[in-house]
């Protein structure tokens, strides 16, 4: 074993009934370096430090740690060999005082229990010797984010930590705050520790790691030293697509008519947690894409548009008029439509007929003094069926009897029958088989043609291209950049999904 | 060996399927045989009434039983409700409270009105306040108890020779109990709002899947409190009915672990305890069950605990035949 290597796993295997978390995975952090683990969310990444740390059991594999294979069975196991894992949310005791919390499970002893005098002396000496100079009696929860965040990697290094696995630690920070957090990592690396860094914010990765390695849908994609890799190929690498590829696109440049206005104007839209300045506007029977990572804010977006989600700032007008919607009820009374990322949790109901999932929107409609008209709801059932081509034997099969592609088209069905202005698709084409993808993309575009307007969200970049007049690029719930015509193309794209913030400031001037 | 084993697997699963939507007929035809041969008066047409009105309480709780449960949700208040019911009528009818007119129909009103209540309170603990269903219903069920008992002051309030004791006995031409008629009329109700209403069609779909329902556009918070508010003003029907059977009102007794038989028979008809598609008639057939087993055991001369036992046993097997194996 090459003798510079702190940890090593190899062929890590980890499945989760039936799903394949990870899929013989090698991954190596050598001593004293920083290595960015990236990928976009559900690529492995949590899955793989939770095996490491002991919080997952490995089905598969061998991890070797400082020199000996290593079996951890629970995150005690991994902490007692020198491995510290510090989370996004940070994983210490808010209403403990800061020295309890650095101390804890390990408090120094003397005759009558706890020495707290010597628990808050060493506290205190350890965090000045980390240039932090606070009230170690006080409660945890009365500093900032920054000083817990700094409390938390004290902890680490006074457990003699040799690996510390910081995952999303700048995600709460302030700009000055991750400079402190930076030369701090770049201290502890000095001495000889080794970090994992997993952040989705490509400049930080590029400023403070050595080497990356890149997962993608529970695979290895590969291991690279920073400086011979460009952020563009990074990005490219996550999504898994290679961005000199030449896509055609099968719809032109959107004939917008003098005079009108957009169905939906959105500015500066802000919900403080995942959206921090969308604008995008969507004019009657264009097809809008939204492009980003996974994380980026899409679909958090979309939960704006359809009135889930109430708690943000910015300007929402519909066809002129501010609207402020409290509940998809709201969204739909305006013309909306919304067909949700994940099918099975908020799009179908499971043990229902085909006819009882395509009109339980439409019941209002098609009911006097609350009784259904039975016979409309077979109208609109064998008519979407038929227009939509909806391959089933009978509309009163379960829906769950049938494939993916037509469980999607019975929604589409249910929206349709709604006469919308307006469809939001999430991800239409999840978990569908190649053949029905293409039959639900000739349909969006058949809505745009009879003049509805689509919100188009995906991550398979080349949907987008294939299907969208504009496309917007979000990253880390901002607006990147906006996309028309001939500047729709793979590499742009992706080169605004990796630019980061700042450049992006220029651009608009 | 393979092809065997998967044969057997294919047999094993279409007789799963089998049982979940005969199973409650099964055990009711098989109650009913039992009986027979026990008992040769058994088979008399009296014995079907006796039957039909016995389980009267049985059936329209679990009637309102079933929104709920299909809705996603859960009420054991039920019984203590009952109690207030027939408490509040008695005493008004009575004359018990001064300031209240002695009236049936106002004693009626009356209980109906605050049976209601206490159902807007469970829906809209649940629905708006977003507490657990059990919990709520729960603190209802205590609640509720206590104001009966608080109403009555804690004695059986009886009453006889008024026109209300009628609705109890009085029987049609043909001998057929108004009760009957009154069941018959809940149950028809029952079937065609849950097939045939959007309300029912909402109801089904928020126990199905809440998310989507409310993604459909589906008024959620509403939906909820009304389903609570009608199992609620069922249990009220149900206590007066019960009390005027037995010309009294018994604030510790009356309706005492009804709702517990109402959510079996819901469970044994097939519906899914975590909410979706109601089944109307195997409800109904499983809240025949239930007091058929009552029946038995007393014209055996078993003693009456062993009833609670074989109703457990039921419970648990008819549960155990529903559910879904996939999961």
């Amino acid at each position: 074993m090459d003798n510079n290597l702190l940890l090593e796993m190899r062929e890590i295997d980890k499945r989760f009934s039936g799903v394949h978390a990870l899929d013989s995975v090698d991954f190596s952090v050598r001593k004293g370096e920083i290595l960015a683990l990236m990928g976009e969310n559900g690529a492995g990444k949590s899955t793989l430090i939770k095996v490491l740390t002991g919080l997952y059991r490995k089905d598969g594999g061998q991890i070797i740690f400082d020199g000996t294979e290593r079996n951890f069975h629970t995150p005690q196991d991994s902490q007692r060999a020198g491995i510290s894992t510090i989370y996004q949310e940070i994983n210490l005791i808010p209403h403990l005082s800061v020295a309890e919390n650095i101390f804890i499970g390990q408090e120094p002893r003397n005759a009558f229990g706890i020495d707290w005098d010597s628990v808050n002396k060493q506290a205190r000496q350890l965090l000045l010797d980390n240039g932090i100079d606070i009230d170690v009696t006080q409660d945890l929860a009365s500093y900032s984010t920054a000083v817990q965040q700094m409390v938390a990697i004290t902890r680490a290094i006074s457990q003699n930590a040799k690996l510390l696995i910081m995952d999303e630690p700048t995600s709460s920070l302030a700009d000055d705050e991750v400079q402190v957090m930076f030369s701090k990592m770049r201290e502890l690396v000095a001495k000889g520790m080794s970090i994992i860094f997993i952040s989705h914010k490509l400049d930080e990765v590029f400023t403070i790691c050595d080497r990356t390695t890149i997962l993608k849908d529970g695979k290895l994609v590969g291991s690279y030293d920073i400086d011979k890799i460009t952020k563009l190929e990074m990005v490219s690498k996550m999504i898994g697509r290679d961005a000199s590829n030449v896509l055609k696109r099968t719809v032109g440049v959107y004939e917008e008519k003098p005079g009108t206005i957009p169905l939906v104007h959105t500015k500066n839209i802000d919900n403080r947690v995942t959206l921090h300045g969308v604008s995008i506007d969507i004019r009657p029977g264009e097809i809008v894409g939204i492009a980003g990572l996974l994380g980026a804010g899409k679909s958090e977006y979309a939960k704006v548009l359809f009135g889930c989600d109430n708690t943000y700032t910015g300007t929402f007008e519909v066809e002129g008029k501010p609207v402020r919607l409290k509940s998809p009820k709201g969204a739909i009374d305006l013309g909306f439509a919304y067909c949700s990322e994940d099918r099975k949790v908020e799009g179908i109901f499971p043990h229902m007929t085909i006819t009882e999932n395509m009109t339980i929107t439409a019941l209002p409609r098609i009911s006097k003094f609350g009784v259904v008209d039975s016979k409309k709801q077979k109208a609109i059932v064998d008519k979407y069926i038929e227009s939509i081509r909806i391959k089933t034997p009978s509309s009163e099969q379960l829906i769950s009897n049938l494939s993916g592609g037509n469980q999607q088209k019975v929604l589409l069905g249910r929206w349709l029958s709604m006469n919308p202005r307006l469809i939001i698709l999430d991800e239409p084409t999840r978990g569908i088989d190649v053949g029905a993808k293409a039959e639900i993309e000739a349909l969006i575009r058949e809505f745009s043609q009879n003049g509805i307007s689509v919100l188009y969200i995906s991550s398979e970049l080349e949907e987008l291209i294939r299907n969208c007049y504009r496309i917007v690029v979000i990253r880390d719930g901002q607006n990147s950049v906006e996309l028309t015509d001939q500047d729709i193309t793979e590499e742009n794209i992706m080169k605004y999904i990796a630019k980061n913030a700042k450049e992006t400031e220029v651009d608009h001037g | 060996m393979a092809d065997a084993k998967r044969e057997s697997g294919i047999s094993r699963a279409a007789v799963n399927a089998h049982l979940k939507k005969f199973g409650a007929l099964y055990a009711f035809l098989i109650l009913i045989a039992i009986n027979s041969i026990s008992n040769r008066n058994f088979l008399a047409v009296n014995t079907f009434w006796n039957l039909l009105i016995q389980a009267f309480p049985i059936i329209i709780t679990s009637l309102g039983m079933l929104f709920v449960i299909s809705g996603g949700g859960i009420d054991v208040s039920v019984g203590s409700v009952m109690a207030v019911a027939g408490a509040l009528n008695a005493v008004i009818m009575n004359g018990i409270y001064p300031f209240f007119p002695k009236s049936i129909l106002f004693g009626v009103i009356m209980a109906i009105v605050v049976a209601g209540l206490f159902g807007a309170f469970n829906g809209v603990m649940v629905s708006v306040f977003k507490m657990q269903p059990i919990v709520v219903t729960l603190t209802t069920y205590i609640i509720a108890r206590g104001l009966a008992q608080l109403i009555a002051n804690g004695k059986i309030l009886s009453f006889s020779n008024t026109p209300f004791n009628a609705i109890g006995i009085y029987r049609l031409p043909g001998n057929i109990p108004i009760q009957v008629l009154i069941e018959l009329l809940f149950i028809i109700v029952t079937a065609f709002v849950l097939k045939k209403t959007v309300f029912g069609y909402q109801v089904q779909a928020i126990g199905e899947n809440a998310q989507a329902a409310k993604l459909c556009g589906i008024r959620t918070t509403r939906v909820r409190i009304m389903i609570y508010v009608i199992s609620s003003l069922i249990a009220a029907v149900a206590g007066l009915l019960v009390s005027s059977r037995t010309s009294a009102a018994d604030p510790t007794n009356l309706g005492a672990l009804a709702e517990m038989d109402a959510i079996a028979s819901v469970a044994i008809g097939g519906t899914s305890m975590s909410g979706g598609k109601a089944r109307i008639l195997t409800t109904v057939i499983s809240a025949m069950i239930i007091q058929l087993i009552t029946i038995t055991i007393n014209m055996n001369n078993i003693h009456y605990a062993y009833a609670r036992v074989m109703k457990g046993i039921i419970i648990i097997l008819a549960v155990y035949i529903q559910q879904d194996k996939s999961r």
